[in-house]
This record gives C-alpha cells, sequence and structure tokens, in this order.
C-alpha cells in the first residue's frame, strides 16, 4: 500500500510530542528502527518510555510530529489501527492475558477471531509456539493457575501468535519474582536471535547491554543520549545519563 | 516483667504505614436480599405466629370465630395459590424476561461510543431508576390503550400485560446500571491488550469483557427478581386479579368478617416469604462465590 522497502527504517518516529493535558510527557523524541534490530529504551520512571511505545501501536495518539510504521502513517486521520496492530504485537507489564480462556485459547483467540484463519491451523501454530515459549504442558491451564513469569510468557506467545513484523515490550519483567525474570528474558532473547524487531522498554540493564543493537536513554520526555551498548554503557558522554547509570548499575 | 514485655511489644510505635484493621460493607444494591436471607429461616414459622395469638385477643362479640375465619381462609386456599399468587409469580417472570432484554440493551448503549445513544441511554436509565414505581405503573395503565388495532385484527390488551409493562420499566433501567457497572468493572487493561491484538471495539465487548463480568451480574440480577416479585401486589391497585385483589374479594364473599384479616393476609405474606427467601439466600452465595475473583 504504502512504499516502504526493507532498507527503510520499520518503524520511524519523527519530533514526536505527546501530552496529557497540560502535562507535555514527549517533547519532541525521534529515532529510527531497522528491520531485525533490538532496540532497548531506558530512563527513569516517568520519562516518557511507556508512553512512547504505547504510540507506536496507536494505544496512544501524539499531538506533535509523525510515527510510520512500515509506511503507514500513524497521524493520517484515515488510519485504519487494526491493520496497523495486526503488524505489531505488543506484551504488558501486567500480563493482561484474558482469565476466562485457557492459555492455549488465549494464543488462538485473534488469529481465529481477527484473522479468521482456520482453526486447525491455529491450533497447531499455538501448540508450537507453546512450544517456544516452554510451557507446552500448561497448555490448558487458567491464567490464575499460572505463575507470573509462566504468564507472561504465554502472553508472549499470544502477540506471536499474529505474526507480527514488531514486538513491543513494555516493561515486561517490571512484575516478575527476580527467579522468573530469567525465563522471560530468555524467552525474548531467542526471538531477538531469530531475527523479529524488537522494542523493549526495560530496567534490565545487563539484559539491555547483551540483547540490544541500540540503547536509547530518555529523560524527561527527550532522548538524551544514544548508542550501541559497548560505547552506551561504558562511554556516556551526559551528566544526567552517567547519574541514571550509576544508581542503576 | 515478662507481662510488661508482651505489653510494650503489643503497643510497639512504628513510623511505617501500617494497614488497619478495616471493615468492607456489603455492597448497597443487594441490601435488599441481604436483609432476607440474613432473617434465620424459623422467621416464615415466626410470621404465623399472630393466627395463635389472634383468636385470644378478639374472640369478643360475634358469631364469626376465628376458627370460621380459619375455615374460610382453607376454603379459599387452593383458589388464592393457583389464581393468585401463580399469577403474581407469572407477572414476576414476564416483567423480568422484558426488563432484562431492554436494560441489557440500555447497559450496552450506556457505554457506546456514540454520544446521542449514551445519552438517550443514560437518560432513560436515570428516568426509570428513579421514580415511584406506583407512579410507573398507574401512567402506563392510563396512557396505554385497552386495545390496538393492525391491519383491522383488533388486538385486546388486557391490564395484566400493562402491569408487566409497567414492573419492567424500572426493573429495566436497573438491570441496565448492573450491565454498565459490571462492564466497568472490568480493568481497562483487558481492553488495552485486546487492542493490541488487533481485535474490534465489538469483538472485545462480546468475546472478552462481556463473559468476564456476566457471573458477577447473576447475584444483582436475582436481587432485583426478589424485589420485583415483592412488588407485583402493586397490580391489584389496576385491578390485577392477583393474590391480594383475589384475598379481598374473596374476604368480601365472606361477608367483610375482620376476623378474616389477619389469616387471609398471613396466608400472602407467607407466600411471597416462602418464594423470595430461598432466592435471597442463593443470591448471597452466589455473591460470595463470585466475589473478588480477578
Amino acid at each position: 500500500m504504502v512504499s516502504w522497502t526493507e532498507k527503510d527504517p520499520i518503524v520511524s518516529i519523527k519530533d514526536v510530542h505527546k501530552s496529557f493535558g497540560a502535562l507535555e510527557v514527549l517533547k519532541g523524541v525521534s529515532l529510527d528502527v531497522m528491520k531485525g534490530e533490538v532496540i532497548c529504551i531506558i530512563g527513569p520512571s516517568g520519562s516518557g518510555k511507556s508512553t512512547l511505545i504505547r504510540c507506536i501501536n496507536a494505544l496512544n495518539d501524539i499531538q506533535g510530529g509523525s510515527i510510520h510504521v512500515r509506511g503507514i502513517d500513524l497521524t493520517d486521520p484515515h488510519l485504519n489501527k487494526l491493520e496497523l496492530r495486526k503488524k505489531v504485537g505488543m506484551v504488558f507489564q501486567q500480563y493482561n492475558l484474558f482469565p476466562h480462556k485457557t492459555a492455549i485459547e488465549n494464543v488462538m483467540m485473534a488469529p481465529l477471531l481477527v484473522l479468521k484463519e482456520d482453526e486447525n491451523e491455529v491450533r497447531a501454530r499455538a501448540r508450537d509456539l507453546m512450544k517456544k515459549v516452554r510451557l507446552e504442558e500448561k497448555e490448558n491451564a487458567y491464567p490464575g493457575e499460572l505463575s507470573g513469569g509462566q504468564q507472561q510468557r504465554v502472553a508472549i506467545a499470544r502477540s506471536l501468535a499474529m505474526s507480527p513484523d514488531i514486538m513491543l515490550f513494555d516493561e515486561v519483567t517490571a512484575a516478575l519474582d527476580p527467579e522468573t525474570v530469567k525465563e522471560v528474558l530468555v524467552t525474548i532473547k531467542d526471538l531477538a536471535q531469530d531475527g523479529m524487531t524488537c522494542i523493549l522498554v526495560t530496567h534490565e540493564m545487563g539484559f539491555a547491554r547483551e540483547i540490544a543493537d541500540h540503547i536509547y536513554f530518555t529523560d524527561n520526555g527527550v532522548i538524551v543520549e544514544h548508542g550501541p551498548p559497548e560505547t552506551f554503557f561504558t562511554k556516556a558522554k551526559d551528566p544526567r545519563t552517567k547519574d541514571f547509570l550509576s544508581q542503576i548499575l | 516483667m515478662a507481662s510488661r514485655r508482651a505489653h510494650s511489644i503489643h503497643r510497639i510505635q512504628t513510623d511505617l504505614p501500617v494497614l488497619k484493621p478495616f471493615y468492607v460493607p456489603p455492597p448497597a444494591y443487594a441490601s435488599a436480599s441481604h436483609w432476607l436471607a440474613n432473617l434465620p429461616p424459623y422467621t416464615g414459622i415466626l410470621l404465623f405466629l399472630p393466627l395463635l395469638i389472634w383468636p385470644f385477643a378478639s374472640h369478643a362479640a360475634g358469631e364469626f370465630t376465628m376458627f370460621n375465619a380459619f375455615e374460610a381462609l382453607f376454603n379459599w386456599i387452593p383458589f388464592l395459590f393457583t389464581s393468585g399468587f401463580l399469577f403474581n409469580v407469572l407477572i414476576s417472570l414476564f416483567s423480568m424476561l422484558f426488563g432484562t432484554l431492554a436494560g441489557a440493551v440500555l447497559g450496552l448503549g450506556q457505554i457506546s461510543k456514540i454520544s446521542p445513544v449514551r445519552r438517550t441511554s443514560w437518560f432513560l436509565t436515570q428516568l426509570f431508576r428513579n421514580s415511584p414505581w406506583l407512579v410507573i405503573l398507574f401512567i402506563v395503565l392510563l396512557a396505554l390503550p385497552f386495545e390496538f388495532v393492525i391491519f383491522g385484527v383488533i388486538i385486546a390488551v388486557p391490564d395484566w400485560m400493562k402491569a408487566v409493562f409497567g414492573l419492567s420499566l424500572p426493573i429495566m433501567a436497573n438491570i441496565s446500571e448492573i450491565v454498565r457497572g459490571a462492564v466497568l468493572s472490568v480493568p481497562t487493561a483487558q481492553w488495552e491488550a485486546a487492542e493490541s491484538l488487533a481485535f474490534s471495539r465489538q469483538q472485545i465487548l462480546w468475546r472478552i469483557i462481556l463473559p468476564q463480568c456476566f457471573k458477577r451480574m447473576i447475584p444483582p440480577w436475582m436481587n432485583w427478581y426478589a424485589i420485583l416479585t415483592m412488588a407485583t401486589p402493586l397490580c391489584s391497585l389496576l385491578g390485577v386479579e392477583e393474590i391480594i385483589t383475589l384475598s379481598r374479594q374473596a374476604m368480601e364473599a365472606e361477608n367483610n368478617h375482620p376476623e378474616l384479616l389477619v389469616p387471609f393476609y398471613s396466608f400472602a405474606l407467607g407466600m411471597f416469604f416462602l418464594y423470595c427467601y430461598p432466592i435471597a439466600r442463593l443470591t448471597i452465595r452466589l455473591e460470595r462465590k463470585y466475589a473478588v475473583k480477578l
């Protein structure tokens, strides 16, 4: 539909402004993500990280600037949000599984109802995905019967079932016990190695350093500093970045 | 010394925030059922106690004794039950059916994205929720024609149908509020998760939100059914031949002896209690079962 080739950024954010009432949360943020890239957005709470990635699948609208995803203009008033969201998967901090459905039903629901795919095909794919997140034996468990880490992995499988081009992770390990964080991170790492384009908001610095191609540090609604992890973590220039890293690391 | 220490531990001071013991009052919407269900089951028997005392209190003048009054009641019971009380139940069932269907539509209208639909639904809900039932009944009785003519065919509208219509209006408004409240009780995160999976608003509502809050709607819904059933005697004021109307007619047929009043009305009271009490108990049980289960 739109002229977009794999040489162009799959997500292109230019000078984005976003306000909630009088409070300006994003004050001119720009960043580009290429296909297959893994980027991590870090920064203190309230710096606008989550708002930024929620803008990428139009859960939040923006007041200024532009966002293009695979060439789709998100500021277009005739934007088909449903078409956009089929291409952009999202995983939340609080998992948000549907409590009245079993794990595998959670995974199957969107492909069946949104993409109207064949049930047997969807079931086979859901089984594969449950295996991929190492939960094949929990297929028929209800979310209430699963641990936080298990629920989060089902949530990842649920997003992957739509075969998205981009995955957004919004502080997906922030609500988890330390011992279950790892199982979720391993799942994300597998995904990244398979070539999925991932945009993560995270507080896991070690993980960001290990997995990210590029790190963005946001503070007070702007991107303060960015760079590949090697230079970012060791040769940060801005005092705010240094301050933040010294508190975290 | 040891007791002193225990005492001081008990009164330990802290600057940290402390969650003090608190009492969560039962939800207000279920108060009628709570009141009814908290009555001990023997209340039913107690209701009939005045009957035992009455003969000694009013043996006074006249030939007509309490014994005669009971004899009269027993003669009338089959008629009062089958033509009277069962008719009340029928009215309550029909009113509930129509009230629920209309209330569900109105409740969904209240959360519509279309502003005129939302405003109209809100207005109708508030109007019928905050009007006295008797006033609604009188308006319906007087405003509706006693017959319709459709394609030359005359369709009579009996008073009891008007009563059903009149009673279903406040039920509709209250069910509307139940539906709206239940939908809003589902965390917005569920909407967002579904939106991010490209579900349409319709799909989210029908496939994800409503299935989650359906169970939560059952106890308040049953509560309104019990209230409705207890309100059906209002129809006697419209001349509908339900249990109270028939009881009055029966007493007239028995020459209006004052001794008849207590046996006849106690019978009606007992019927409603026997019918509504189990419903109230079940409501409370379901309420506990479905409480805070996210």
